[in-house]
C-alpha cells in the first residue's frame, strides 16, 4: 500500500462547539472476495470502506452523527450534528451522560502478521480451482464451490481529552460448500459451516484447517449424507463438536449475558434475556464444567482486539467459572447504567452505526476429556458436527439447532452416518447437563463474521474458541425423508 | 421535481467514467446513498439518536470477457471523488489483467433509463421524536425511529441513467406489559401524521390491557391457529431464502424444488409474485437490467415461475426476469384470499391468534419443515374470543402442510409490510401479505 493511500488523520481536528466531550472512530477496511463456483472462477469483489462517527457529550445528552465525507468541512459537520442531537435529547436520555468519565486511551494493536504480503490474486483463484475440481467428483454432486474472503482493518480511535489508539487487522475467511442430490434428496456439507473459518493473521489458518484437499474430503461427506438414513428420534447423548458447540455458546450464553439485552434496549428487535442482573455470583448456569471466558487476547481468534470501541482496555474475563454466572458482557455505558462490572465489548460493526454491548472472543474452556473418551462413555447417542439450523426465543432460552453431519454412537464406538440431526432444549436446563468437555486436543479456535443484532442493524465478527462436548438427556430427531 | 444534489453528483461521476474509459470497456455503475437520522429508544426515553451520511458507488469494469467490481465509499463532492473514482478504475483495469474469461458475463446493453423521485417535505426527526415521547409518557416504550431519504442510481457506458430517491420514515415500536409480554407495532410511510400515530398508538394500548390478563402455557401438540400478515411475513420471508431463486431451484437447493418438481402441492388459494410495479423497490436491478412489472412465482399452489438473475440465465440458458444476484424477492406479493380480517377469529374458534412469529429456520429444507418461535401480543382464543395471552412456544412444522392440506382461508385484506432491517444500510425490500388460518400447527416446546 502506497503512503499516500494510507488513512490519515484529519486535519485541522473538528473544534468541540460546545460538546463537553467528543469523540472520533475513523475507520477503514478493504476486503477481496475470490470464489470459483462449479471450476468457473467468479469476477472478484474488492472494497474499500472509509468513514467516520463523531459522538458528542453535551449538557447530559449524548448523540453520533457518521460520514463518509472524511474532509475537515465533513468531520466539522458531522460534529455539530452530533452535539446537535446530544443538546436536542439531554433531558429525554435514558442516561445523564455528565455522569459518565470522559476516557482517554492511548496504546496500539496489531493483528499477527498484519503487514506480511498475503497471496496475490493469482495464486487464490489457483488455490480455490483446485479444490472446486476435487469437490466435482461425481454427477451426483450438483453445486459446489470454494471461496475466500481477505480482509484487512483499520480503526482509530480519538477522543478531545487526548486519547488516541491504533488498531490494525488482517482476517482470512475461506469456504467451502458442496451439494449433492439424489432421489428426491438434496444434502449439503461445508468445511465448517458459512463463513465458519474465520481467523485473524496470515494464511498459515489453511494449514490449521486442513483447507488443501478439502474439496475432496467434504464432496466425499456430503454424498455419504445421501444415502444415510434419517437422525433417529428420542431422548439421548449428544457429542458436539467444535463447530457446533460454538452455536450453542454464541446463542445460549453469549446473547443472554450481553447486558444491554438484561437492559431492555434489544426487546423491539433482537430481544431480552432470561438472565437478570441479581444472578451474577450465584445463579447455576451449568454443570461444574462449565467455564466460560470473554477473551480478547488469543491472537488468531476473530474479535481480539485492544480497546473496544469506546476506548476500555479489554482484558480476559470468566464469565461463567465452574457453572456459577460471574460477569456479564456489557460495556463502560451499560455497566455504569446496571452498576455492575462487565468487559470491554462496545463495538460498533463499523464506522456508520453507534457501538453497543456485544460478543467479542466467547470460549468455553478445555476440559480433560479426550475424543475417544467421550465417545467411549456413551451408551447410545449421536455425535453432531457443524451447524446447519438456528432458532432460540426472544429470552434466549427455548432453542432448536440442526447440523449438516451426524453419526450415531452405540456402546462406545461411532457407527452410522445419519442426515439431518437436529436438537432442542433449554437454555436454563442444558448446560447443566454438560457431563464432558474436551481437552486442548479437540479444540478449535472458530468465530463468524455475521452476528446480527442492534436498531439500527449490525452485523459483527466474533470469535469463539471450543473443545467438544457431551451432554446428557437431549431430545433429539431428524428430517421427514 | 427539481434535480437533488446527490442525483447531480450522480451525473457528474457518470460523465467522469464514461470520459475514462479505455477503448473496449464497459462500466456499470451504482450508488447506494442515504442520509438517515436514527433514535433508538428504550423506557420511553432516548437510548441512542444520531444521523448517517453515506455514499457508496459500485463500478464494474468489463473488458472483453473479464469484468471485476469494486466498491468504494465517496464523499459526495464530485471534485474531491476524482482521484478515488479513477484509482479505483485503476484498481480494476490491474485486477482484469489477471483474470480468466468469464462464461457467464452478462449486462445489459439496451438503454432503459427511469426516475423515479419521491421526496415530500419531511418533519425534522427531532420533532417527531418529540411526539413520540409525549405518547410514551408512562408507558414502556422500546423501539427505533428511521427516517430521511435514500438514494439509488445506476448508470453504464451505453448511456443508461435510472434514479430512484424515496424520503420515508419507519417506526418500529413495542409496548411492554412485563417480562416478555409486549404488544409490537410500526408506522411508516412518506409524511408524519399526527392522527395516524395516535391510532396505532390507540390500537397497541388496547392490545396491551389484553396482556394484563393472566398468561397461559400450552403444552406440546397441534393447535388450530390464525397467522397474521406479520407473522406470515416471517414464513414468507424463509420461502424468500433461496426458495425462489432459478439458481437454488436448478441446483435443488430450494426448499421449494419439490413444488417445483410436482411432489408437493400448496392449496389452490396460495398464490406468490414477485410485484415489482406495486413494491416500493426500484424498478432496476444492479446490473441495470429492467425488471418487469410482475414476475408470477406461485399460482393455484403449483410453481410456475423463479426469480432468475442474468448470470443464472447465462449458467442454466433460462430466460432472466430483473432479479439480482440474490434472487430474493424485493416486492413480494401474496394473493388475497376470501375470508375477511374481521372474520378470523370466528373462523379461528378455538386456537392460537399468533401475532408474530420470531426466528425461523429450517429444521428440515427438503421438506419446506420451519422452526421459530411464537413472540409478542399472541393469545388463546376461545369461541373466537381472546382469552389469555400464551406464553412463548416453538413451532416445526412444514410449509407444505401450513399452506397446503391444512390451510383453512386466507384473508382478503393484505398488509403492505415494508423491510425495516438497517444492516449496512436501509431496506427497501416490502411484502404484501394476507393472514391465514390454519386447521392445525404443530409445537413442540
Amino acid at each position: 500500500m502506497a503512503d499516500s493511500d494510507r488513512l490519515t488523520l484529519p486535519d485541522p481536528l473538528p473544534l468541540a462547539r460546545g460538546a463537553d466531550f467528543w469523540s472520533l472512530r475513523l475507520v477503514e477496511e478493504r476486503a477481496e472476495c475470490y470464489a470459483v463456483r462449479k471450476n468457473v472462477p467468479q469476477p472478484p469483489t474488492l472494497l474499500l470502506d472509509r468513514g467516520a462517527m463523531l459522538t458528542a457529550y453535551a449538557d447530559g445528552g449524548c448523540g453520533y452523527a457518521a460520514t463518509s465525507d472524511l474532509s475537515p468541512a465533513g468531520l466539522q459537520a458531522a460534529l455539530d450534528r452530533a452535539t446537535a442531537w446530544a443538546r436536542a435529547t439531554a433531558g429525554r436520555s435514558l442516561i445523564d451522560f455528565r455522569s459518565l468519565p470522559r476516557p482517554a486511551p492511548r496504546g496500539a494493536y496489531a493483528s499477527p502478521g498484519v503487514d506480511q504480503p498475503g497471496r496475490s490474486q493469482k495464486e487464490w483463484y489457483e488455490l480455490l480451482a483446485d479444490e472446486s475440481r476435487s469437490a466435482g467428483c461425481d454427477p451426483r454432486i450438483v453445486d459446489w464451490e470454494a471461496t475466500v474472503e481477505t480482509r484487512t482493518a483499520e480503526h482509530r480511535y480519538l477522543t478531545s481529552t487526548g486519547g488516541e489508539v491504533v488498531q490494525r487487522y488482517r482476517f482470512v475467511m475461506p469456504g467451502l460448500a458442496v451439494t449433492a442430490h439424489a432421489n428426491g434428496d438434496t444434502q449439503t456439507r461445508t468445511l465448517n459451516g458459512y463463513r465458519g473459518l474465520a481467523q485473524q493473521g496470515g494464511e498459515s489458518m489453511l494449514d490449521r484447517f486442513a483447507y488443501v484437499g478439502s474439496g475432496r474430503r467434504v464432496a466425499e461427506e456430503a454424498l455419504q449424507l445421501l444415502l444415510a438414513p434419517n437422525c433417529p428420534s428420542g431422548t439421548m447423548d449428544i457429542l458436539l463438536m467444535p463447530d457446533q458447540v460454538i452455536l450453542q455458546i454464541h446463542e445460549s450464553i453469549g446473547h443472554p449475558l450481553e447486558l444491554d439485552r438484561i437492559l431492555g434496549d434489544e426487546r423491539n428487535f433482537a430481544g431480552t434475556s432470561f438472565v437478570s442482573l441479581d444472578m451474577f455470583g450465584t445463579y447455576r448456569y451449568g454443570s461444574d464444567l462449565l467455564n466460560v471466558t470473554f477473551d480478547p487476547t488469543r491472537p488468531e481468534e476473530l474479535a481480539s482486539y485492544a480497546f473496544d470501541d469506546e476506548g476500555t482496555p479489554a482484558e480476559k474475563a470468566y464469565l461463567i467459572r465452574n457453572g456459577i454466572l460471574e460477569r456479564p458482557l456489557g460495556g463502560a455505558i451499560s455497566q455504569a447504567r446496571a452498576g455492575i462490572g462487565g468487559v470491554a465489548n462496545s463495538r460498533a460493526d463499523n464506522w456508520n452505526r453507534p457501538p453497543i454491548d456485544r460478543m467479542a472472543n466467547i470460549n468455553l474452556e478445555p476440559g480433560d476429556a479426550t475424543l475417544q473418551d467421550m465417545i467411549g462413555g456413551i451408551e447410545r447417542g449421536v455425535l453432531m458436527s457443524t451447524n446447519s439450523s438456528w432458532s432460540i426465543d426472544d429470552s434466549r432460552n427455548k432453542f432448536q439447532f440442526g447440523c449438516e453431519w451426524g453419526q450415531r454412537i452405540e456402546n462406545g464406538k461411532l457407527t452410522t452416518v445419519v442426515k439431518n440431526p437436529n436438537y432442542r432444549g433449554i437454555s436454563a436446563n442444558f448446560w447443566r447437563s454438560l457431563a464432558r468437555v474436551g481437552d486442548v486436543s479437540t479444540v478449535q479456535v472458530l468465530g463468524t463474521p455475521y452476528c446480527g443484532k442492534g436498531e439500527p442493524s449490525q452485523v459483527i465478527r466474533v470469535g469463539h474458541a471450543s473443545p467438544a462436548c457431551v451432554v446428557t438427556g437431549v431430545d433429539v430427531f431428524g428430517g421427514e425423508g | 421535481m427539481a434535480t437533488s444534489s446527490i442525483e447531480a453528483y450522480f451525473g457528474d461521476v457518470a460523465g467522469l467514467l464514461d470520459r475514462s474509459l479505455a477503448a473496449g470497456e464497459v462500466y456499470t455503475c451504482r450508488l447506494d446513498a442515504e442520509n438517515s437520522d436514527f433514535v433508538r429508544l428504550n423506557r420511553g426515553k432516548v437510548r441512542q439518536p444520531g444521523s448517517v451520511a453515506q455514499c457508496y458507488l459500485r463500478l464494474h469494469l468489463v473488458s472483453g470477457h473479464r469484468h471485476a467490481e469494486q466498491c468504494i465509499t465517496v464523499s459526495g463532492d464530485a471534485g474531491r471523488d476524482r482521484e478515488p473514482i479513477l484509482a479505483a478504475l485503476a484498481r480494476l483495469r490491474a485486477t482484469l489483467a489477471a483474470l480468466p474469461d468469464d462464461p457467464h458475463l452478462s449486462y445489459a446493453t439496451d438503454v432503459r433509463p427511469s426516475r423515479v423521485v419521491r421526496s415530500e417535505a419531511a418533519l425534522p426527526a427531532e420533532t417527531i421524536i418529540e411526539t413520540v415521547l409525549e405518547a410514551a409518557r408512562g408507558l414502556d416504550l422500546v423501539g427505533l425511529y428511521a427516517g430521511g431519504p435514500v438514494y439509488r442510481g445506476f448508470a453504464n457506458s451505453f448511456g443508461q441513467r435510472n434514479w430512484h430517491e424515496v424520503t420515508s420514515f419507519s417506526l418500529q415500536w413495542s409496548l411492554y406489559h412485563r417480562a416478555d409480554k409486549a404488544v409490537k407495532s410500526a408506522y411508516g410511510g412518506f409524511a408524519w401524521d399526527d392522527a395516524a400515530f395516535a391510532a396505532k398508538k390507540a390500537d397497541a394500548r388496547e392490545g396491551l390491557a389484553l396482556l394484563g390478563r393472566p398468561a397461559r402455557s400450552l403444552g406440546p401438540g397441534r393447535y388450530r391457529a390464525y397467522l397474521t400478515p406479520r407473522a406470515m411475513e416471517e414464513i414468507a420471508g424463509m420461502l424468500c431464502w433461496g426458495g425462489f431463486s432459478g439458481r437454488a431451484l436448478e441446483t435443488r437447493q430450494s426448499c421449494l424444488f419439490r413444488l417445483r418438481d410436482g411432489s408437493a402441492e400448496l392449496d389452490p388459494s396460495v398464490s406468490f409474485s414477485e410485484n415489482t410495479a406495486e413494491g416500493i423497490a426500484p424498478a432496476f436491478q444492479d446490473e441495470g437490467f429492467a425488471r418487469p412489472a410482475e414476475v408470477p412465482l406461485v399460482d393455484a399452489g403449483r410453481m410456475v415461475g423463479s426469480l432468475v438473475n442474468p448470470r443464472t440465465a447465462r449458467e442454466f440458458t433460462l430466460v432472466h426476469n430483473g432479479a439480482n444476484a440474490s434472487e430474493v424477492p424485493e416486492s413480494l406479493d401474496m394473493r388475497a384470499g376470501s375470508v375477511a380480517a374481521a372474520d378470523a377469529l370466528a373462523m379461528l374458534d378455538t386456537g392460537l391468534y399468533i401475532s408474530n412469529l420470531w426466528y425461523l429456520n429450517f429444521s428440515d429444507r427438503t421438506a419446506c419443515r420451519l422452526t421459530g418461535m411464537t413472540r409478542f401480543a399472541s393469545f388463546w382464543v376461545e369461541g373466537g374470543r381472546i382469552v389469555a395471552p400464551v406464553d412463548v412456544m416453538r413451532f416445526d412444522d412444514s410449509v407444505f402442510r401450513l399452506l397446503g392440506q391444512e390451510l383453512v382461508g386466507l384473508t382478503s385484506e393484505r398488509e403492505l409490510l415494508v423491510n425495516s432491517d438497517s444492516y449496512h444500510q436501509r431496506n427497501a425490500n416490502s411484502m404484501r401479505l394476507p393472514g391465514a388460518v390454519v386447521r392445525e400447527m404443530a409445537f413442540t416446546l
